[in-house]
């Protein structure tokens, strides 16, 4: 060996050591007693650190359950399970959590429903896409099919399907939101999972231009909304759903000349089967 | 008066943001408010004059004696992260309240190069002990004063109608580079 590297390995090595024992020395008489249901709660949480609670983290989440500064609800990707087992730790009333899933807000397939203006090639990135002139789709408001919300999601819960627009697997979804807010163009939402009518648009487009782009867009003719008893109402040539006071009955959704409002499981809702599926049927039907 | 030009020189003159741009991250990520921005300024002025300390103790009696100056780097980063550790642990044991403050902005201070890059000025000038401390504490001086005058900018700059691609980062790195430049006026006064 170099005799030059013997006093730098030693001197490091020693320093290392020395701070090493330093610390270890300080942490033993600095340690400080934490809530010992911290831990418990924080082995309960998924661990992912998706940040869906709006913190830093589970630990930080769990720091702030036992504080009592969130609700033992917070974590949507728990669910009501965690929610009710951290509630057993903490000795509080769970209440109800419904659980939400993500649901994607457009039915647009490029060439086959949406116009197709340009073609794109570049990096495979919804964020990129949007730059260069807004994508390939004529649609400015439709899914950039880069698969931005499939690299965000952690559970591995949506997937782009052979029409090249999301599908959420609803048995993985967590309702974490990081695909909501990946999404540069926002046609992610998180609904209740039972949540089954939506208006699978966001075009806002004047009446003439969004036919002419999209053959599945509300073009905002209104008629969903004349006969929804104040349910559904008209922005800017959107029709937007007020779930709190939806009657999905009286929605007469056979009339929408698009099929732009409809349900999400058009026949009868199966839960088990995908929620793409049924998307691309209904598209398609 | 030499310490208070040392001093002065390392708040103002050549403030280590503003001149010599080390310590940019939380520059940008910890202006947002003046609360946080004050409370990141005094942790990182205290890890500052730790590392004064302690470096030039280490340069002077291990690394000088044993010629081993081309280990500085690596031995100097040792000293900021375990002290950025000591630190977080007395922090969280004396002050809960300063501990819950301050947060992720401690362990960060680990990797704010204003802090190495003082460690290694302190060595390439040649300064005395003293002088080191009162350096380290210059430094410290000038980095808070350049984020809460940031995060003051910033404050207003939230109601103000900024264009909208340059929103967020875009005018703050604007700002960032109009302070720079108002600093300059200062160059050359020591």
């Amino acid at each position: 060996m170099e005799p030059t590297l013997i006093p730098a390995l030693v001197t490091m090595g020693g320093l290392g050591a020395l701070f090493a024992g330093g610390l270890a020395f300080a942490d033993r008489k600095l340690r400080v007693e934490e809530d010992p249901r911290i831990g418990d709660v924080l082995s309960q949480l998924p661990g992912a650190n998706c940040g869906g609670c709006g913190l830093a983290g589970c630990q930080d989440f769990a720091v702030k359950v036992v504080g009592g500064e969130k609700a033992v609800t917070g974590c949507p990707v728990g669910g009501p399970d965690v929610a009710a087992e951290i509630a057993r730790i903490l000795g509080v009333e769970a209440g109800e959590s419904v659980r939400l899933v993500a649901r994607v807000l457009c039915r647009g397939t490029a060439g086959e429903h949406a116009a197709v203006k340009a073609g794109y090639v570049g990096p495979s990135s919804c964020a990129a896409k949007a730059l260069v002139a807004g994508g390939e789709k004529a649609c400015l408001h439709g899914c950039l099919g880069g698969g931005d919300c499939v690299d965000a999601c952690q559970f591995d819960a949506i997937v782009l399907n052979e029409n090249g627009l999301p599908e959420v697997i609803d048995e993985l979804c967590t309702g974490c939101g990081a695909c909501v807010t990946a999404c540069p163009r926002d046609i992610i939402e998180l609904h209740p999972e039972d949540r089954q009518l939506f208006v699978f648009c966001r075009n806002r487009d004047d009446p003439r231009t969004a036919r002419k782009i999209c053959a599945v867009a509300c073009i905002g003719c209104g008629i969903c909304a004349k006969k929804s008893d104040g349910a559904i109402t008209m922005v800017e040539n959107l029709a937007v759903i007020d779930y709190t006071r939806l009657d999905p009955s009286i929605i007469p959704v056979d009339r929408c000349s698009t099929k732009a409002i409809g349900f999400l499981h058009p026949a009868a809702p199966v839960a088990d089967e995908s929620a793409g599926q049924a998307a691309s049927a209904s598209a398609a039907g | 008066m030499d310490l208070l030009l040392i001093f002065i020189g390392a708040a103002v003159v050549n403030n280590f943001v503003l001149s010599y741009f080390l310590g940019i991250c939380p520059f940008i990520g910890v202006s947002g408010r003046l609360s946080s921005a004050v409370s990141m300024g005094m942790a990182t002025t205290f890890v500052l004059v730790m590392t004064a300390m302690v470096t030039w103790v280490l340069q002077a009696y291990v690394l000088g004696p044993l010629r081993l100056e081309y280990l500085q780097t690596v031995a100097f980063i040792l000293v900021v992260a375990s002290l950025v550790q000591f630190v977080e642990m007395v922090i969280r044991k004396t002050s809960p309240p300063l501990y819950r403050a301050l947060g992720i902005f401690l362990p960060l201070i680990t990797t704010n190069c204003a802090i190495l890059g003082l460690a290694l000025f302190i060595q390439l000038r040649g300064y005395g002990f003293v002088q080191s401390v009162v350096f380290g504490l210059g430094a410290g001086v000038g980095f808070t004063l350049a984020l809460c005058l940031m995060a003051g900018i910033r404050e207003e700059l939230d109601l103000a109608d900024v264009p909208g691609p340059l929103r967020g980062a875009g005018i703050t790195l604007l700002v960032a580079g109009t302070m720079a430049l108002a600093f300059m006026g200062f160059a050359g006064m020591i």
